[in-house]
């Protein structure tokens, strides 16, 4: 087989469930079959690594048309709850991890994992708000760097 | 279908290299599939994986994924990945004589 992917970087720059496990799905996916993956967290993207948000992130039930659900219908009070509660379900049944072990496993698999320097800086974070398993806050440049000779992907 | 020959044995596979047809794997063959997917030495750790593999095909009819035979081989994720640095699930399925697993985790 000729040209096969070899590597890819996988920015994720939101913070919403639908937003963050396809980029999870896709580093994980690269490395199982053998593929180098690098995941850069930026924007709302830091959420899914950050400590203390990790845990509860969301499916947005407003201005998500794939749900099948009246606008008014998705603001409702604890909508966003019950329906990321009922996709988790699901996700389980399918095998696919919560978004902390989910994000451990990758770590496991050798990719890395990184955040965003603009976005650190502007949310005013630092290191000690994000999970150990993040190699390193990395600037743009840097990122590029790392991607050199690779695919890089934006979700 | 192509065929390649394992131990002295001709046998069937696919155009990635799995064998068609369990059956025809043995044993003996596993060293020299290890070697063309760059494993060197078969320790005793990679014949867990590759008996464990090899198992389960044969009671459920699929190999597991990665995050299944991280659970249930006895090996952890980080170890798989020592282990078959190009994909723990894909290579040990492959040196085991199974089909390629088919889980998207």
């Amino acid at each position: 087989m000729t040209d096969k992917i070899e590597k890819v970087s996988i920015v994720v720059s939101k913070g919403s469930l639908e937003g963050v496990y396809p980029a999870l799905i896709m580093a994980n996916g690269a490395r199982a079959e053998g593929i180098e993956a690098n995941l850069f967290f930026t924007f709302f993207g830091l959420d899914a690594i950050h400590k203390a948000r990790h845990e509860h992130i969301k499916l947005a039930t407003v201005g998500n048309p794939g749900l099948h659900l009246a606008t008014w219908a998705g603001g409702l009070p604890g909508m966003s709850a019950v329906m990321t509660h009922y996709l988790a379900g699901k996700l389980e049944k399918l095998d696919i991890p919560p978004i902390p072990e989910f994000l451990e496993m990758i770590a496991d698999t050798g990719a890395g994992l990184y955040a965003c320097k603009a976005s650190v800086d502007l949310f005013g974070l630092s290191k000690e708000d994000f999970i150990d398993q993040i190699k390193d806050i990395i600037t743009v440049g840097e990122f590029y760097d790392l991607a050199a000779g690779g695919q890089i992907i934006f979700t | 279908m192509p065929t390649r020959v394992y131990a002295g044995v001709e046998v069937t596979v696919n155009d990635e290299g799995f064998f068609t047809d369990p059956e025809q794997w043995r044993e003996e063959m596993a060293a020299e599939l290890a070697a063309e997917s760059g494993i060197a030495v078969l320790t005793e750790q990679h014949w867990q994986v590759v008996k464990h593999m090899r198992h389960e095909y044969e009671t459920k009819g699929t190999g597991p994924t990665v995050r299944a035979l991280g659970k249930t081989s006895g090996v952890s994720i980080k170890e798989l990945y020592q282990l078959f640095p190009k994909g723990p699930a894909k290579l040990a399925a492959r040196i085991a004589g199974i089909p390629k697993p088919r889980g998207c985790i």
